[in-house]
């Protein structure tokens, strides 16, 4: 059936999204009863202290509903996220939807940018390997590549800190997404970097980028190789295949050769690979996170696995989970804009 | 001498590769003069294709040309560096490849693709080039072109994506064209049309073109001139008349011998030393069948459609006696391929019955047929050998497999006999059965898979192009192979082919497909000889034939 054109691609994202719904489900159950599963009892925990009473514990396990049996707290929680409630974080005494929706920006902001980064070096940088195989620059590529994988993200982190804040004083402070003098802007995406663009705050602006350019690069460095690796091996595929030869046969120019045919068709496993790529970081940067003390959602969501707080742990393994399902969309619904051939079926 | 076009002195080519410089071409020498046709033919690694790239300079990496020149209107293409070379590339000279689906840019437009020749060779717009690219498309004879100007290759058949090849490379008016196998891989009837084509707008814009193939009835079709090769040299270089009624040279010889034409036996296929063996077998007349013997196999009414489309194949009835070899032919998409895979009962048919020897299988279904009894009596030989061997496998594993699955053998002393047995009735030597299908030629691995195929012993062999993808001399020999082996074991075979000169020769009777339907069927030689149907006669028209006869006597 060939069926092109916006329609198409609409019916095909719709369908996804519906064939997401059981895996969700199931995270969610799986993620409750691994919750119930784990040592640590977080009455306990949000006792007043140590020396507190049994009648005390107790009256926090009652208010908390933990002296239900699981199947019934599975109901209620269910019951609740179907209402909207991802229940209330005990650390912050917030609901855990507000919680979210704050640190979110923070964690996208920060992944989206680093992404960036590691794509506008990545793919030239697999060209460059890809159009001189074997040569020195393909070899330079790879010991890069090699480094950044084997540098862990707190190591290159912590480096980057030395480098630059300590050392040459280039950076800013690394703690957070601004420092305490600027005056934040009126909240409209949430992405600091675009708020203080839409406020017409340049000031602000260059300070936001100038806190996040650090952590974004030391999360990029640990990315770049797979997508380099990936974009050289395409791109070999690419420059050795008949279209190109046709393309040479007539005489085009270099660029048009190696950018308009070669490139394009090889960007398309990258495209896949960047979207892996992504959900990994989101859910991954906590180390990043906790080195530059950035307010994102993997640093709470460890606070709250380590206290015990169910609540938070659990929305964010949904949110984690939604937003796999939904980078798989665009993912899907870019490749099918990339190349004609997909929305064959 | 200034007329001619391209003039190639003493070129050599050579390939780095693991095992050091491989020299493909050794001192090919030859002229195009402006405007003609020149044949290039000559088996795989020939080094015909490598001649053709090494002119449009579009050897890959590891390839170099070592000596020589090549002279293009008296300049040296071996020189050219950078601007230069890209005025002369599509501009001056231009290639049409082999694959063309492959070919083409699969992710852009097939006009943008046109357009992007025109705007590299001529300062004119955007729009003008469109309307260029689009009477493009209107010369080389595309339905509809306004539509297909926005078409992607995978949305075309193999004979349009050629198409638009030539609209590509005819595009900047060149001089000199280079086709390179344009139209294998093409049906029959396709292939006509194509090379048609090409050779009328070669005519009519006056571009010389080189034609490279394996196939010595086409180059004799549409070439005055044509030159052989074997192993980087060129042999023989005469027009098809000499060529073919008197050829000097032992390897043309051979190559003409094992070209099948219209009349050619199989016995005539290869010269004198080989043909020995079948000799003894063939000269042994065959026993006819009691009357009223039942068929081997009988095919009643069977249908195959795939998900919601229309029938691949509908209403199929046929019958094989043992012993007997039956030819299905028709272009692709004719559901001869999906037949056959009923037959061996690798796919399940939507309807109707196939009865084996008296008993009905058409109601196994295909993924529990390999338990039946009745799975070592058919057996299939697959189209492309390089694919359809394990690559893991050696060639005794490859032969073993089956024995080891279906006849219940061990490997020991037993299994090791049987193996050897089978590669000495295919003509395998013993010593090439530790190796791995990598380490073989092309007609070893053919061998090989009907080794495979034979050493259950069955009773009928389903062999679906089992020589498409072999040179003409090796497709000689396995053809004697099979004919000797259904000889000596009494083995029925069906073979399924495109190749309407080879039918003739192997099979008893021939069955026509066309759309999933039989529109034809009869004895082989009646049938090709006085088509009754118009689709048939057309197959039969399309084949390209090395003339014999009285047009060669006019010719000397």
């Amino acid at each position: 059936m060939v069926t092109t054109g916006l329609g198409a691609t609409l019916v095909r994202a719709g369908r996804r999204l519906l064939s997401s719904l059981p895996a969700l489900f199931g995270v969610l159950v799986f993620t409750f009863l691994l919750m119930r599963v784990l040592p640590g009892d977080p009455a306990v925990f949000f006792a007043s202290g140590p020396n507190a009473g049994k009648e005390e514990i107790e009256q926090i396990r009652k208010q908390m509903g933990l002296d239900k049996s699981v199947p019934e707290q599975l109901v209620f929680y269910l019951s609740d996220i179907g209402h909207g409630n991802l229940g209330r974080s005990m650390m912050t005494g917030q609901p855990v939807l507000k919680d979210l929706r704050e640190r979110l920006p923070a964690s996208l902001e920060l992944t989206f940018t680093a992404l960036l980064i590691a794509l506008i070096a990545a793919v030239p940088l697999g060209v460059l390997a890809a159009l001189r195989p074997g040569s020195i620059i393909d070899h330079g590529v790879r010991l890069f590549c090699a480094l950044g994988v084997c540098v862990p993200t707190f190591v290159s982190g912590l480096l980057l800190i030395y480098v630059f804040y300590y050392l040459f004083g280039l950076a800013p402070d690394p703690t957070g997404r601004i420092d305490v003098f600027t005056s934040l802007p009126p909240q409209r995406t949430g992405f600091l970097s675009i708020d203080f663009l839409l406020a017409g705050d340049f000031e602000g602006w260059w300070a936001a980028c100038r806190q996040l350019i650090l952590p974004a690069v030391s999360m990029a460095l640990f990315v770049i190789a797979p997508l380099a690796r990936i974009t050289r091996a395409s791109m070999l595929v690419s420059l050795g295949s008949d279209f190109v030869r046709t393309a040479r046969s007539v005489g085009l120019s270099w660029r048009k050769v190696v950018v308009t045919y070669a490139l394009r068709n090889a960007i398309l496993p990258v495209i896949t690979i960047a979207g892996i790529v992504f959900s990994t970081m989101l859910g991954a940067n906590v180390l990043v996170e906790k080195v530059f003390s950035w307010p994102g959602v993997a640093s709470y969501a460890l606070d709250a696995l380590l206290s015990s707080d169910y609540a938070p742990v659990q929305g964010f393994v949904l949110l984690m989970a939604s937003l796999f399902v939904l980078v798989n969309l665009v993912v899907d619904i870019c490749y099918g804009i990339a190349d004609p051939r997909v929305s064959i079926e | 001498m200034s007329e001619d076009l391209l003039r190639i002195d003493d070129l050599h080519v050579a390939f780095s590769t693991r095992r050091g410089m491989v020299e493909a071409v050794r001192g090919v020498t030859l002229t195009v003069k402006a405007g003609e046709m020149l044949g290039l033919v000559g088996e795989s690694g020939s080094g015909k294709s490598v001649t053709g790239f090494a002119t449009t300079r579009l050897l890959d990496a590891a390839g170099r040309v070592t000596g020589g020149k090549i002279l293009f209107r008296g300049q040296d293409v071996t020189k050219l560096r950078g601007d230069d070379l890209r005025q002369l590339q599509g501009a001056a000279m231009s290639m049409i490849f082999q694959n063309p689906r492959a070919a083409l840019n699969p992710i852009r437009a097939i006009g943008l693709q046109i357009a992007d020749a025109i705007l590299t060779h001529k300062r004119i717009s955007k729009e003008a080039a469109r309307a260029e690219a689009l009477d493009l498309l209107r010369a080389v004879q595309i339905r509809d072109p306004e539509a297909r100007m926005n078409a992607y290759p995978h949305e075309l058949s193999g004979g349009m994506c050629q198409r638009v090849m030539i609209a590509i490379a005819i595009s900047c008016n060149p001089a000199l064209l280079i086709a390179d196998e344009p139209t294998t891989g093409l049906d029959v009837t396709t292939q006509k049309v194509v090379m048609d084509l090409l050779a009328d707008i070669a005519a009519a814009r006056g571009m010389a073109t080189i034609l490279i193939t394996h196939d010595l009835g086409l180059a004799a079709r549409y070439c005055r001139r044509i030159a052989v090769m074997e192993r980087g040299r060129i042999v023989e270089e005469a027009s098809p008349g000499i060529l073919f009624g008197a050829p000097q040279h032992a390897y043309t010889r051979r190559l003409v011998a094992a070209s099948p034409t219209a009349t050619s036996r199989i016995q005539d296929l290869v010269t004198e030393e080989e043909r020995e063996r079948y000799a003894t077998v063939v000269s042994k007349p065959r026993q006819e069948p009691a009357h009223g013997t039942p068929p081997l196999l009988e095919v009643r009414k069977l249908a195959k459609r795939f998900d919601q489309g229309p029938a691949a194949v509908a209403d199929f009835s046929m019958t094989i006696a043992g012993g007997e070899s039956v030819g299905l032919v028709g272009e692709s998409g004719s559901g001869k391929s999906t037949t056959s895979r009923m037959i061996c009962r690798l796919i399940d048919p939507s309807e109707g019955d196939i009865v084996f020897d008296g008993q009905s299988i058409g109601h196994v279904a295909a993924r529990d047929f390999h338990r039946s009894p009745l799975r070592k009596d058919i057996q299939m030989v697959f189209q492309d050998p390089n694919e359809s061997l394990n690559p893991r496998f050696t060639a005794f594993d490859c032969i073993a497999h089956p024995l080891m699955r279906l006849d219940g053998m061990r490997s020991g002393e037993g299994l090791r006999k049987r193996v050897e047995e089978c590669a000495e009735r295919v003509g395998l030597p013993l010593d090439l059965l530790p190796r791995f299908p990598h380490q073989l030629s092309g007609g070893q691995k053919a061998r090989v898979g009907i080794a495979r195929a034979i050493a259950s012993r069955p009773r009928l062999l389903v062999l679906d192009e089992p020589t498409a993808a072999l040179d003409v001399s090796v497709q000689a020999v396995v053809l004697q192979l099979l004919d000797r082996l259904r000889r000596e074991n009494d083995i029925a075979l069906l073979f399924v082919s495109h190749d309407l000169n080879v039918v003739r020769m192997l099979c008893d009777r021939t069955i026509v497909l066309r759309n999933g339907g039989i529109v034809e069927q009869g004895e082989s030689r009646a049938l090709f000889d006085n088509p009754k149907t118009d689709y048939t006669r057309k197959l039969v028209e399309a084949i390209p034939h090395i003339e014999t006869g009285p047009t060669l006597a006019a010719a000397l």
